[in-house]
């Protein structure tokens, strides 16, 4: 980038990445929404998301009107349910890391469980629709795979809503699941919720995390290790446009031994009131020797006024590792670049759509889903066009 | 037959304390066929002059026309001006991150020729422009002007310059920061371009030493933001010899 702003700042100037000693560890986690306080803004993990924005979901003002549809598609061979508060699958993951998470679980009537059993490998990925029609809801989605089990799952948010949900993702040993979220909501809808994966022992997950759309977006992609040897690639791709607060806090808790994770989140903004951030925590615990992690936070600024909180977090416990690392930069889209393709003949609007297209092509092709590949380029191509045009 | 006129062009930028004037009154026209050198010493306005023809935002045009053919060439935007046939070959070529040299090449290309060029002739065409300009075939797969060397990126400007083939090419110290192999190479590439008899030239240079490969039919001599003198190739001897102090004494305000 022609402008790279160094790890740890944001495009308005640079912030202190140092946060209180283990923030994220002595945070509160609780199923109970009132184990939390009402937050005001000044918190730590609040500081960025614009509160008033959150139709109340992080102050208990927000009332369910059930005016969100969910639908689920699995193939054969996939159970899935709809069960009550107290079944024994719910909350396996972890806990809510912060009010809005606490208030879904607190809050949601039935939750809807996906199976996939032992050994199965599907040929076909299971679809969940949520499609918002205006109203506010909670929501609690658990997904559990078998054993030496694999799936794909594609989570499609679509429509105008009021949303606190939350998913877990109960993986088991030696099994393989791909997640993609995609946060494709009108521009009026408000989203949060905490996606937390338990990774068993040699276990595969891949999540990707694709916000396009929202007023508020705001998700914690959170991975834990039940056992040694899972392995957790997380990928992110978000396009802010005029308007939209999009927040991705993600965190990464190595606490079991020989585990990897590696994060890649890209964004892109334009417009004067787009809002990104980016968190990425990631614990490697005393316990956890032989860790190797790597995340990554790039992020494009289209036009003047557009602001991104990148703040990469890595805190080492051990020096028994295999490696550990973190890159965040963000890089505008610079008149001189403009100027320079422009003098080859390339009209403005191609111009940015041939740097934002190059931007995020190594990411899409890491994310390796064809099917998705396509929809990717396609949804971008869309953005670009909406507001160049 | 493309002509390029420039008529009693003044140019400004914005400084501290108000707009500073550059270019105060440039007169000169260069055929298509026609090499012109235009030697000056620094800050005599050279490349403003380069800039200022393709277009950059910086630059405030206050008087004065630039024709291409009768087409007003300051009406025209960045994108207009060079598919209308000016290229800029720049002095410090810009960084694109995410934006391969092969995309970047063909995006370009498409736009200046008015059609996507059949892919397997463009291959060919392209990895041929390659190889006469030394550079290597996994620049095609980098990304613009990252990480190259200085060489690297201003063979890579020549390598646009024989690809797009324009009515008039503008080098802007093409020259600077190249070791004498690197200026041979390039020399040639802008050589095999004006043998074409196609191209019109316009060659921005500090030193006479690139004058020993790209042989000028025109040399100007720029100062205070003006051609201060104009001759054939023997001008160029003179300032070899006696340098730009006759010039600078003459003329410059600052």
């Amino acid at each position: 980038m022609a402008e790279t702003i160094p790890a740890g700042s944001t495009t308005d100037g640079v912030i202190q990445v140092g946060q209180p000693t283990d923030a994220r560890v002595s945070a509160p986690a609780s199923y109970d929404v009132a184990d939390f306080p009402v937050p005001h803004g000044r918190e730590e993990d609040w500081r960025f998301t614009p509160l008033e924005r959150l139709r109340g979901l992080h102050d208990g003002t927000a009332v369910a009107d059930g005016g969100v549809k969910v639908e689920v598609t699995a193939p054969a061979g996939v159970t899935v349910e709809t069960v009550g508060r107290d079944d024994a699958r719910l909350g396996k993951a972890g806990k809510p890391v912060d009010r809005v998470a606490a208030q879904a679980y607190s809050s949601f009537e039935k939750a809807s469980v996906v199976s996939v059993p032992k050994e199965t490998v599907l040929t076909e990925p299971v679809r969940i629709a949520v499609h918002g029609e205006g109203g506010t809801a909670f929501g609690h989605q658990v997904i559990e795979i078998g054993a030496f089990a694999e799936a794909v799952v594609v989570i499609d948010h679509t429509g105008d809503a009021t949303v606190a949900a939350n998913v877990e993702y109960l993986i088991g040993d030696g099994a393989k699941l791909t997640v993609v979220s995609v946060q494709d909501w009108d521009d009026t809808a408000v989203h949060a919720g905490q996606h937390t994966a338990l990774v068993g022992r040699d276990a595969t997950f891949k999540s990707v995390v694709v916000t396009f759309g929202g007023d508020l977006v705001r998700l914690h992609p959170r991975v834990v290790y039940g056992a040694p040897g899972g392995e957790a690639e997380l990928y992110g791709l978000y396009f802010t446009d005029n308007g939209q607060h999009q927040e991705h806090r993600l965190f990464i808790d190595h606490d079991t031994p020989h585990c990897r994770s590696n994060v890649a989140y890209k964004g892109a903004l334009q417009g004067a009131e787009a809002h990104a951030v980016w968190i990425g925590d990631v614990l490697i615990r005393a316990a956890a020797e032989g860790t190797d992690t790597y995340e990554l936070n790039r992020n494009l600024v289209l036009t003047d006024g557009a602001r991104v909180d990148s703040v990469p977090n890595l805190e080492i416990e051990t020096g028994e590792i295999v490696g550990a690392g973190h890159a965040s930069a963000t890089g505008r889209f610079e008149d001189e670049q403009l100027f320079y393709l422009m003098a080859r003949g390339i009209p403005a609007d191609e111009a940015r759509r041939l740097v934002v297209r190059g931007f995020f092509a190594e990411l899409v092709q890491q994310i390796g889903l064809p099917e998705l590949e396509e929809r990717l380029i396609a949804k971008i191509e869309a953005e670009l066009e909406a507001s160049v045009g | 037959m493309a002509t390029l006129e420039i008529h009693d062009l003044h140019v400004s930028v914005d400084a501290e304390g108000g707009p500073r004037e550059i270019l105060r009154g440039v007169d000169l026209t260069v055929k298509q066929g026609e090499t012109h050198a235009i030697m000056g010493p620094n800050g005599s306005g050279k490349s403003t002059l380069a800039y200022s023809l393709a277009g950059h935002p910086k630059y405030t045009v206050t008087g004065g026309t630039v024709t291409l053919d009768g087409e007003d060439v300051l009406a025209m935007s960045v994108d207009e001006r060079a598919r209308a046939g000016v290229f800029l070959a720049m002095q410090y070529p810009v960084e694109v991150p995410g934006v391969s040299v092969s995309n970047f090449l063909r995006t370009s290309a498409t736009a200046i020729r008015g059609e996507a060029p059949k892919l397997r002739t463009w291959v060919k065409e392209v990895k041929e422009a390659m190889e006469r300009l030394h550079i290597d075939s996994s620049f095609a797969e980098r990304n613009v002007n990252e990480g190259f060397s200085g060489g690297e990126k201003k063979r890579h400007e020549i390598l646009q310059l024989e690809l797009l083939k324009p009515a008039i090419a503008i080098l802007d110290e093409t020259d600077s920061g190249l070791d004498v192999d690197a200026l041979r190479v390039v020399s040639e590439g802008v050589n095999r371009v004006r043998e074409s008899g196609q191209v019109g030239t316009l060659l921005i240079t500090h030193y006479t030493r690139i004058l020993r490969y790209i042989k000028p039919d025109h040399v100007h001599v720029f100062a205070a933001g003006r051609i201060a003198e104009s001759g054939g190739p023997e001008l160029a001897d003179k300032l070899e010899e006696e340098g730009y102090e006759e010039y600078v004494k003459g003329g410059a305000s600052e």
